[in-house]
């Protein structure tokens, strides 16, 4: 079980959007999924859908939909390229991204378009702060 | 105490009524409809008696939450009551006993009602030509930006953008996609209006129109509105109104004014005719100027012989609806509008929006106001405060049940966190505005003190807490007969 520490709950090897995804790195592959703080916004998840294998998806735009009890939200794509890998699991068992939001509930891999996107994301330091705001 | 299912009260062989023998000779079925299409096993309806079924549904009916039995403070539904004597009007045979392919010089009071609805809408709006035809407020959406498809079209301008703000009703851009549209959103200030710079931004030629609600989700007027107008016509664009929350402009405010070129209007939320429950509902849209050509058809004029349905409309878009739209709900906003008449309808929209702000400054001492300014006829709380007990707005609308009232509307809009969206409307008494004032603090003070008293509610219901997660995963659409070892 990942212990509440505040850099484990945003790790710091990875890096984070305005809207709550989070992107893992691996050469030209981006691993996508939504962080902690976002499940905890969302509440019990419901439904998520994924755009399927080829599709292609742009920096800031919708690439899929999350629905808890309590609203339907727009996953948001923090990166440009072409969807390689889904994580098909999730459709059946969508509770898996609140379970573990940076391992198993990882949604999409993207291979890259732009690598220089990235340099437009924060890190979990920078994340921290802009969570610690919204609490607010 | 849960009331069963009707099946689950059926006993083997029980009848409601006794028929006599049939007197019809019996042919046998398989004689009739080939075997493989005929059921095979019992219809599985529930054997009841009379009372049994009157009970049963009775039971129900007194479970049921509305606006004639609870105080319903739904935001941006505007859920208020709703004139009996307009039901009665409605009623009246002249009215229900006509047929739409009767001869139109058959039903010219009917034609009549519905050309002087279309004034009526008119006036109040300042738009030129009105469809009666909308059978509902994302039916005007569709319709309008259909219409606004078909003239660049005919204009040959290749715009493929409709703009909405991110405090839109989710219809907007849900009509924008279906009409083929690319939907960008338009950020809000920190006053809950349109960000100018954020707009002059995403404003181009591109842009067909810029769906906008006044006053906005947050129950605000938009300010800038003459800005936000300039800024969508200099390129060419169209400003469209979405009609949720016209309650609070009645008489006060003529959306035409404010350089609306397109519209529709709830006739089930401001004019006050019943809805909730899938309707029907009624969404007639305005238009001015150069739109008016794409009007659904027909629309209904009059001559030298009286009124009449035109059909020929060479650039109509066509026909939107069957026939010519819910014409019992129209009945019945134009009878609300005639017992008002001109300085009673000013009179709704004063009192919406003066029982709305009186329960604002009310409330604002007990829950957090993200958006702390006079108000129109609604406004939003946020249950953020709440939350530091882990207590969330979910919560507290359960809550309100149990001091027996109908919850506000919650998550929504999306801009404020753990929204509660509270609409009076202007048919509330001080007494009940008190009394709903007076329940939201005792749950203020209960998730001080016991904030599992609120997360567990409702207690008082026939039916305690659901499990909504479990319910949208494992949908149970009907009743089973339980086999044994079930």
């Amino acid at each position: 079980m990942i212990e509440k520490t505040e850099n484990r709950v945003y790790p710091k090897n990875l890096k984070y959007s305005e809207t709550h995804e989070w992107v893992g790195v691996d050469k030209d592959t981006a691993t996508v999924g939504i962080t902690d703080f976002a499940t905890k916004q969302l509440t019990d998840l419901v439904y998520v859908e994924l755009p399927s294998m080829g599709a292609k998806v742009t920096k800031g735009s919708s690439f899929g939909v999350v629905e808890s009890v309590k609203a339907v939200s727009d996953l948001h794509s923090p990166v440009s390229g072409t969807v390689v890998k889904v994580n098909e699991k999730l459709s059946r068992e969508p509770e898996i991204i609140t379970q573990d939001p940076y391992g198993k509930g990882w949604m999409i891999k993207i291979k890259i378009g732009d690598e220089t996107e990235l340099d437009t994301l924060m890190g979990s330091e920078e994340y921290e702060e802009l969570v610690r705001k919204e609490k607010k | 105490m849960r009331e069963p299912l009707i099946f689950e009260k059926s006993r083997k062989g029980r009848r409601g009524c006794s028929l006599p023998a049939c007197d019809v000779d019996k042919e046998n079925l398989e004689k009739l409809i080939p075997k493989k299409y005929l059921r095979q096993g019992s219809l599985g309806l529930p054997e009841v008696s009379e009372p049994d079924v009157v009970r049963h549904f009775v039971r129900l009916s007194q479970q049921n939450m509305g606006v004639d039995t609870n105080f319903y403070s739904l935001g941006s539904c505007t859920m208020k009551y709703n004139p009996k004597v307009n039901e009665d009007i409605a009623n009246l045979p002249g009215f229900t006993r006509i047929h739409p392919y009767q001869p139109q010089a058959s039903v010219q009071g009917t034609l009549q009602l519905l050309y002087e609805m279309e004034k009526l809408l008119c006036e109040i709006s300042g738009m030129d030509r009105i469809s009666l035809q909308p059978a509902a407020g994302a039916h005007g959406e569709l319709t309008s930006l259909m219409m606004i498809k078909a003239y660049y079209e005919d204009i040959k301008e290749h715009r493929d953008t409709v703009l909405v703000p991110d405090s839109a009703h989710g219809t907007n851009p849900a009509s924008s996609h279906l009409c083929g549209f690319r939907t960008v959103v338009v950020k809000s200030n920190k006053d809950g209006g349109i960000d100018l710079e954020d707009l002059k931004g995403k404003m181009s030629e591109r842009v067909a129109v810029l769906m906008l609600t006044i006053p906005n989700t947050l129950g605000l007027f938009e300010r800038n509105i003459l800005e936000v107008s300039r800024i969508i016509h200099d390129r060419g664009g169209f400003l469209y109104l979405d009609g949720a929350n016209l309650n609070a402009l009645l008489g006060i405010v003529k959306p035409s004014d404010l350089g609306i070129d397109i519209m529709h209007f709830n006739l089930h939320k401001t004019f006050s005719t019943p809805h909730g429950g899938g309707g029907p509902g009624s969404g007639p849209l305005g238009v001015k100027g150069k739109l008016a050509a794409y009007l659904p058809a027909p629309t209904v004029e009059k001559d030298k012989k009286g009124y009449y349905l035109d059909y020929d409309r060479a650039r109509s878009i066509g026909k939107v609806r069957s026939f010519y739209g819910n014409i019992e709900v129209i009945i019945k906003a134009y009878c609300y509008l005639r017992f008002l008449g001109r300085e009673g309808l000013k009179k709704v929209s004063q009192n919406a929006v003066l029982n709305a702000n009186y329960l604002m400054s009310k409330l604002k001492r007990y829950f957090y106001l993200p958006y702390d300014q006079p108000c129109m006829h609604e406004f939003v709380l946020s249950g953020v405060e709440g939350k530091m007990k882990d207590v969330r707005t979910l919560d507290i609308a359960k809550r309100l049940l149990d001091f027996g009232f109908h919850p506000p509307t919650i998550y929504f809009p999306l801009i404020v966190k753990e929204a509660l969206m509270i609409e009076p409307t202007e048919t509330e008494s001080k007494e009940t505005l008190d009394a709903f004032v007076s329940s939201m603090i005792q749950i203020r003070k209960e998730i001080d003190d016991d904030p599992s008293l609120v997360k567990q509610a409702p207690h008082n219901l026939s039916i305690g807490r659901l499990d909504e997660v479990k319910a949208a995963k494992e949908l149970k659409l009907r009743w089973k007969e339980k086999k044994s070892g079930d």
